[in-house]
């Protein structure tokens, strides 16, 4: 299925990228030609297959319902672009 | 012979004997970075203060007779893209470009237990996407035998610094034959362990279902010295494995009785480089001398791992990569200028009267994550997360992932069918050596094909190991990858040992001539 430029606007939102002009054209013929390779896949008979989430599939992992320290706030804020001594700061999120 | 030429057991051996000190050996290191990487570019990072105080540190413990542990006072470099506390951590990546993390990931704590020195923090393809180091947003690695060409990547400073004589041992990561690629285009020793082997806590996540921790060293023994340090279960990587780590450095030196080496029919095809080939079917020949039977065998699928693996590793990778929002950490856009830009844009739009675009334009919040990501993420990182948010997004998913997953199990069953006749696979790594800087740098396609050896083990989840197999005659080094059956590490390790053993590609050293060639 070829890809339209309009698929990459619409991904590059999904994706939360914000594509230049150039970048929107050559990702429409780049990723056609590697789609239109991957393409391939339908050709394979996987009737009754199962998907492989995971190559060496372990299941139901659980760790121990034990109460354990956390990340103190000031260190899990300490990388963050714009914070408070309380939280992360960004943008305007209503009205803006 | 100087410390820089010494094999890791062989420098472990002179620390026990008291013949060098960790000083002396880190100390060697440090002079060969300073004069050759300004050419080969493998670091990103190195402190050499905190080095030789690491160093320094583990010379007086030994002194005093204290307990010290396996790796006491070696010298070893990891890629830039497992979290150490001391130092940033960032995968190459403009994003991460000033990012430390609050805590070690479970390799680099088990190094720091082991009395390592750190030695400094290798190049790679940013967020470990690439084959040849030259997606790094900082700096190229050149590959040590011929400065023109690349190294190989993603891990391609973790393999040039080995080649080069910087750093004994290396860490590198693995997700579609990034260490084993390298390895086998640089001339060292590059081991993929079975997926869950290494636990992946602290690594910066690539495609968590392919994702592999190994070693990358000048011979087996040390690769299979720095795995038994690095490998084990852990509480904190729900993928990892609960099971017992053989201790490889016991067994490596006895050869398998009776091996039967597989040949993949596939392997053999098209596209495959001459002299390559021809190296390869040496090797094979090398362990019929040594009492090996070679069994051709089949991997019908194996030609749908690129495109089973293209779309699966871009799927995983468009998922994590959604956290550098630029809110928790990373790079966040100028706030003003982003303000500025949508002001701008909604007045164009008011006086064009285009209600539908208005109510279309983003608001400041996504705009800002739109902004960050962009301008944090280099190109081939933006078109991977593309191709997978297409492969994810609705109407599609049947198709591509999930589609995807089921070859994923057909790649897998034709592997086991494989190691119920023969108990090693051997092979090409990559179907040409080392390849110009810049070469395929318009052709994301191409790039993606020099995967077609290495990806099928990240698909089954095998183990896997690059070893140095012959040269080009232009002498670039070409790799033998043997690949075994799940968990069975020790198998591999013998088996490649047996080679070693037999042969002296991996004594090889890049010349002094390509040492002082000026660039």
């Amino acid at each position: 299925m070829a890809i339209t430029r309009a698929d990459v606007e619409k991904v590059s939102l999904l994706a939360r990228l914000q594509l230049s002009e150039t970048e929107i054209e050559t990702l429409t013929v780049e990723l056609g030609k590697i789609v239109a390779y991957v393409d391939q896949l339908s050709e394979v008979d996987t009737d009754g297959v199962a998907p492989m989430a995971h190559a060496v599939e372990v299941s139901n992992v659980f760790a121990s319902d034990e109460v354990k320290t956390s990340l103190p706030r000031e260190q899990a804020l300490a990388n963050a672009p714009s914070h408070n001594p309380r939280g992360y700061l960004v943008p305007p999120v209503l009205g803006g | 012979m100087s410390v820089v030429e010494h094999s890791a057991s062989e420098l472990l051996e002179l620390l026990a004997r008291g013949d060098a000190s960790s000083v002396e050996i880190t100390q060697a290191y440090l002079d060969r970075i300073a004069t050759d990487d300004k050419q080969i570019g493998a670091f990103l990072h190195v402190d050499p203060d905190a080095a030789l105080k690491q160093a320094a540190d583990v010379d007086r413990r030994r002194k005093a007779g204290k307990q010290i542990g396996k790796l006491a006072g070696l010298p070893v470099a990891v890629k830039d893209v497992l979290c150490d506390s001391d130092t940033l951590t960032t995968c190459a990546s403009q994003m991460l470009k000033s990012f430390r993390a609050p805590y070690n990931s479970t390799v680099v704590a088990k190094l720091k237990a082991a009395d390592a020195v750190l030695i400094g923090r290798t190049n790679m393809d940013e967020f470990a996407m690439g084959g040849s180091t030259e997606n790094s947003s900082f700096q190229l690695t050149r590959n040590p035998w011929d400065r023109d060409r690349v190294p190989g990547g993603s891990s391609g400073g973790a393999a040039a610094c080995v080649a080069a004589g910087m750093a004994p041992l290396s860490v590198g990561t693995d997700t579609g034959g990034s260490i084993r690629q390298p390895a086998g285009l640089c001339g060292v020793v590059g081991m993929k362990p079975t997926y869950g082997r290494v636990s992946r806590f602290g690594l910066v996540a690539f495609a968590s279902s392919l994702d592999q921790v190994g070693p990358l060293s000048r011979s087996t023994k040390d690769a299979a010295l720095l795995l038994e340090t690095l490998a084990g279960h852990d509480p904190q990587d729900a993928t990892s494995l609960d099971t017992e780590v053989p201790r490889y450095t016991a067994s490596i030196d006895q050869p398998l009785e009776g091996l039967r080496l597989g040949i993949v029919r596939e392997h053999f095809a098209e596209g495959l480089d001459k002299e390559v080939e021809a190296a390869v079917r040496e090797a094979i020949k090398v362990y019929e001398s040594l009492g090996a039977t070679v069994k051709e065998i089949s991997l019908p699928h194996s030609k749908y791992a690129v495109a089973t693996y293209y779309v699966i590793a871009p799927s995983e990778a468009s998922s994590n990569l959604a956290r550098y929002d630029g809110v928790h950490y990373g790079h966040r856009t100028d706030r003003a200028a982003l303000l500025e830009e949508l002001a701008a844009e909604r007045k164009q739009l008011e006086a064009a009267g285009d209600q539908a675009a208005l109510d279309a334009l983003d608001s400041s919040l996504v705009r800002m994550y739109r902004k960050s990501r962009s301008e944090g993420f280099g190109s081939e990182v933006k078109r991977r997360i593309m191709l997978g948010a297409y492969a994810l997004s609705a109407g599609y998913y049947d198709a591509y992932y999930l589609k995807a997953l089921k070859v994923r199990r057909l790649i897998r069953q034709d592997f086991d069918a494989a190691f119920e006749e023969v108990d090693l696979i051997a092979g090409p790594v990559t179907a040409q050596p080392a390849f110009k800087i810049g070469e395929m740098a318009d052709d994301p396609l191409a790039m993606y094909l020099v995967d077609l050896y290495t990806v099928s083990a990240n698909l089954a989840g095998l183990p896997g190991i690059s070893i140095p197999c012959g040269f080009s005659k232009s002498g670039l080094p070409i790799g033998l990858q043997l690949q075994a059956r799940p968990l069975a590490e020790e198998t591999l390790f013998r088996g490649a040992r047996m080679f070693e053993q037999a042969t002296d590609w991996h004594q090889r050293r890049p010349g002094a001539d390509s040492r002082a060639k000026k660039h």
